[in-house]
């Protein structure tokens, strides 16, 4: 595929470059900024994952023995923003984007690496906002921040978190400005729009949103902060205000997140099918196309968060039409994804596994997120665990088995070690069983009215809440069980070759862990994207013989 | 990208295009057009905008690119404002409550 | 001439992920253009509140706009477009190598900017005075008071960001003007004034948008 030639001398690389906590902190070097984003969002993801498991504990039993009400509406909101905005909405674009997006296009680094790490240290700033929110007694508003309980009535730190909030926006601002730039301006000679890996197209696509939907969200936690202190009347309605204009500033941005988050699983979860089946990904350009329409149309069908809020029924009617269009480029993907895998001499390794388990998942919580758009049965299961279940499929089944997909997969590269195979098709067994465990019942649970938000049900729920609780702890193991491995294998780890699963892609093309300038000289692409046929085994001279797995 | 080709003599012809604009707002605004007024209020603004994009802010002599990403800021604005006021102006037409 | 032989010793700063100048002066246009991007949807987030409660409220709109005045504001209009002038002028000279006329028209561009502010503090002087800013002292004679609190919560929150982005681009201006005293810019290597240049160009766009909307609605009535 290129025509670098790979000299393995002394082993200089990105980690053994400099030394010493100054050279980490003040760090220009895109890989090294994902290094750090991967440690703050760890620390997160256990963060929020604690406040789940307080959840699933009270709602173990049918009464609300464990934590008063108004404590668990802290610990639900608490959960929902540690996990959105500080782990979802980062997660793959901010460590496995940031770490290979120039990787992937032959780039020395992104194109304004001081914004990189200026986005990490406003990140950062926003989460110790909101960890002091939490360390002061709590939000309960939810981690939507609904009007008026959020600007007149709630008496919790609603403002502390929404300055969090705020700030760690302009973290997601500046990496999708930054990703803008680079896949435009710094791309490898040769290297077409439609040679680029679709790991790009999807970040492209994700930077989109971040770049057009985050400032409303800014705007709209200034206002809400504004309304809170001083009581100006925006979304009052006691002066005219409408709380509802609220839900359409907020949807604005927070639907179209949703797609920042998947987006780049669905970038992942392209790599590795490709990887895996040793097969070009079936129809590229329709899949590379479907990253950009879903951008396009996540932008249209905000309102259907708001069915049941006031909002009119016309303007209902449209949001509910316009919901299903947003299935098509899912659907186009998901179809794609299984037509390359078709005849594709697949590797069971870890990374597929997660791929399994994401296009299963992310299927399921797509579909149920269709009834959801349906106006006529919205209305039936708004607010209920049916919906809880529905996005846990989509933001945990799809983005969080997607990032451990591709953790593994390029962890060898990240790193320069392999992790323990065995241990690691054991996680991901684990954290299958245990997602589903969780929530499946939910959905049924949701279908039998069970509302969200109450720290008390009726006995009958009792026995599928169980369950789900049982789930969550299997899920914990999961979790807990690859960052241990993660940390084992950096001391104890199997030294990883430059090219482990013999796939082609520039990043597999240079060292491993790559050089401080990621590439020894520019590639020059020759070959589109997974040529597999004419580059087998991911070799850079092609036409060596088949090599069978 | 070649800037070099705007003369200082139409940043000053386009100077006197935005002032002359400040003014003709300011004077219609006082006249009564009906429902017409903000309509014209708009489009003199607009324009205004323009000028200032292409000429002050090169876009005339900038690439596609430069040209596609402002109209996609305008384009997402008008999504934003459309499919708000989709909601806001259609809540009264069924008589219910929901307003 | 002198400003050319001193800019001779300074080579356009290239960071080692670029390969040429050019590409380097390319991505920081489009990123400076994606930023104005985000700008537009920043304060688009505030104009889709004025549109919904302009809408809803028209009259207590009109009413409450009557209580602006048009001829500060368009005063002020005047300024800003008077500074994005010599912007564009600032621009121009650094793109010909002339510092001794950067220099000026970058300090002329901060004055002007200064005087918006100035005149702009006034009227939200003003304001007080009149308890027109909103909260508990608002005070509003006539039939839509309530509503009227509504345009002045607008009022505030979108001339104030407005001024906050007018105070981020006096200090950026200032940067400017002394690395152009230290002879940092060449015909060659420019990109910060051009950069700086599109940001104020923004935030005068903004205003011209903000004049008519918030100072010259239903004028003719009263």
């Amino acid at each position: 595929m290129i025509t670098a030639p790979i000299s393995v001398p002394e082993r200089e690389h990105y980690l053994n470059a400099s030394y010493g906590l100054k050279s980490w902190l003040l760090t220009k070097d895109h890989k090294r900024i994902a290094l750090l984003y991967l440690a703050t969002i760890t620390f997160f993801f256990f963060l929020g994952g604690l406040f789940a498991v307080m959840i699933r504990l009270e709602l173990l039993t049918p009464e609300g023995d464990m934590v008063q009400s108004e404590t668990y509406n802290k610990l639900f909101t608490m959960h929902g923003v540690n996990m959105v905005f500080f782990f979802l909405l980062p997660a793959i674009p901010a460590v496995l984007g940031n770490f290979l997006v120039p990787l992937m296009i032959g780039a020395r680094d992104l194109a304004f690496p001081k914004l990189n790490l200026a986005s990490w240290y406003i990140f950062t700033i926003g989460g110790l906002f909101t960890l002091y929110a939490l360390l002061s007694g709590g939000v309960d508003t939810g981690w939507t921040f609904y009007t008026p309980y959020s600007t007149t009535y709630s008496n919790s730190f609603v403002i502390a978190t929404a300055v969090g909030i705020f700030i760690a926006g302009f973290s997601s601002i500046l990496t999708g400005l930054n990703f803008i730039v680079t896949i435009h301006r710094m791309r490898a000679p040769g290297l077409t729009w439609f040679r680029l890996p679709l790991f790009i197209w999807s970040h492209y696509a994700a930077s989109l949103i971040m770049v057009l939907g985050t400032p409303v969200i800014a705007v709209t936690i200034l206002l809400l902060a504004a309304e809170r202190a001083f009581h100006i009347g925006i979304f009052d309605p006691a002066l005219g205000g409408d709380p509802v204009l609220f839900q359409h500033l907020f949807w604005f941005y927070s639907h179209p997140a949703v797609y920042i988050m998947i987006l780049p699983a669905m970038a992942v979860i392209s790599e590795l099918v490709a990887a895996s089946a040793r097969k070009r990904v079936y129809g590229y350009e329709f899949v590379a196309y479907a990253s950009v329409a879903i951008a396009v149309f996540g932008f249209l069908v905000w309102g259907h968060h708001m069915f049941v809020s006031g909002q009119s029924v016309y303007a209902g009617l449209v949001f509910s039409v316009l919901s299903y269009l947003v299935a098509v480029p899912s659907a186009v993907k998901v179809f794609n994804w299984t037509a390359t895998l078709h005849k594709g001499s697949i590797a069971l390794e870890t990374p597929m596994l997660y791929t399994f388990g994401f296009i299963g998942l992310f299927t399921i919580g797509g579909m149920t997120g269709l009834f959801l758009a349906a106006l006529g049965l919205d209305v039936h299961v708004h607010d209920t665990y049916f919906v809880v279940a529905h996005f846990h499929y989509v933001m945990v089944g799809g983005t969080i088995m997607a990032y451990l997909g591709g953790l593994h997969y390029w962890w060898p590269k990240m790193t320069g070690r392999m992790y323990p195979e065995i241990l690691a098709k054991l996680a991901a067994l684990t954290v299958f069983i245990g997602f589903n465990l969780t929530f499946f019942p939910q959905f049924i649970l949701g279908y039998l009215g069970m509302p969200r938000r109450y720290h008390a049900y009726p006995e009958e729920f009792q026995v599928l809440n169980v369950m789900s609780t049982a789930g969550a702890s299997v899920l914990a193991v999961g979790y807990l069980l690859p960052m241990c491995y993660f940390i084992w294998s950096l001391r104890y780890g199997k030294v990883a070759a430059d090219n482990p699963w013999g796939a082609v892609g520039l990043e597999w093309q240079t060292l491993s862990p790559p050089p401080v300038e990621n590439f020894d000289e520019i590639p020059t692409v020759t070959h589109e994207a997974y040529d597999y046929v004419s580059l087998p085994n991911g070799s850079v001279t092609p036409k060596k013989e088949a090599h069978v797995r | 990208m070649s800037e070099h080709t705007i003369s200082t003599k139409s940043y000053y012809l386009v100077f006197l295009a935005l002032m002359a604009g400040t003014a003709l707002t300011t004077w219609v605004a006082f006249l009564d057009l009906g429902w017409f007024n903000t309509p014209v209020a708009l489009s003199i603004a607009w324009t205004k905008a323009m000028l200032v994009v292409l000429y002050f802010m090169h876009v005339r002599q900038s690439t596609k690119l430069t040209k596609l990403v402002a109209a996609a800021g305008v384009f997402w604005l008008l999504l934003l404002l459309g499919l708000t006021m989709g909601d806001i102006a259609t809540r009264g037409w069924l008589g219910s409550p929901g307003k | 001439m002198s400003a050319e032989a001193h800019g001779a010793v300074f080579h356009a700063p290239r960071g080692h992920q670029f390969d040429t100048a050019e590409q380097q002066k390319d991505a920081s246009t489009l990123g400076m253009w994606i930023f104005l991007v985000t700008e537009i949807m920043f304060f688009g987030g505030l104009f889709c509140c004025y549109l919904v409660y302009r809408w809803l409220y028209p009259a207590a709109f009109a009413a409450a706009s009557h209580h602006l005045d048009v001829a500060l504001g368009g005063f002020n209009t005047a300024a800003l477009i008077c500074s994005s002038l010599t912007m564009v002028l600032a621009v121009n000279a650094s793109q010909h190598g002339k510092r001794g006329a950067l220099i000026a028209f970058l300090i002329l561009t901060i004055l002007l900017g200064g005087v918006f502010l100035g005149v702009k503090a006034v009227e939200w002087h003003h304001k007080f005075v009149d308890h027109h800013v909103p909260g508990p002292s608002f005070l509003f004679e006539g039939p839509d008071a309530r509503q009227a609190q509504l345009f002045f919560s607008l009022y505030f929150v979108m001339t104030g960001l407005h001024a906050l982005h007018m105070v981020i681009g006096i200090g950026l201006l200032t940067v400017l003007t002394v690395q152009a005293k230290r002879g940092k810019f060449t015909p060659e290597y420019n990109t910060p004034v051009d950069m700086c240049g599109l940001y104020w160009h923004f935030v005068d766009l903004i205003w011209i948008f903000l004049f008519p909307l918030l100072y010259l609605i239903d004028r003719h009535a009263k």
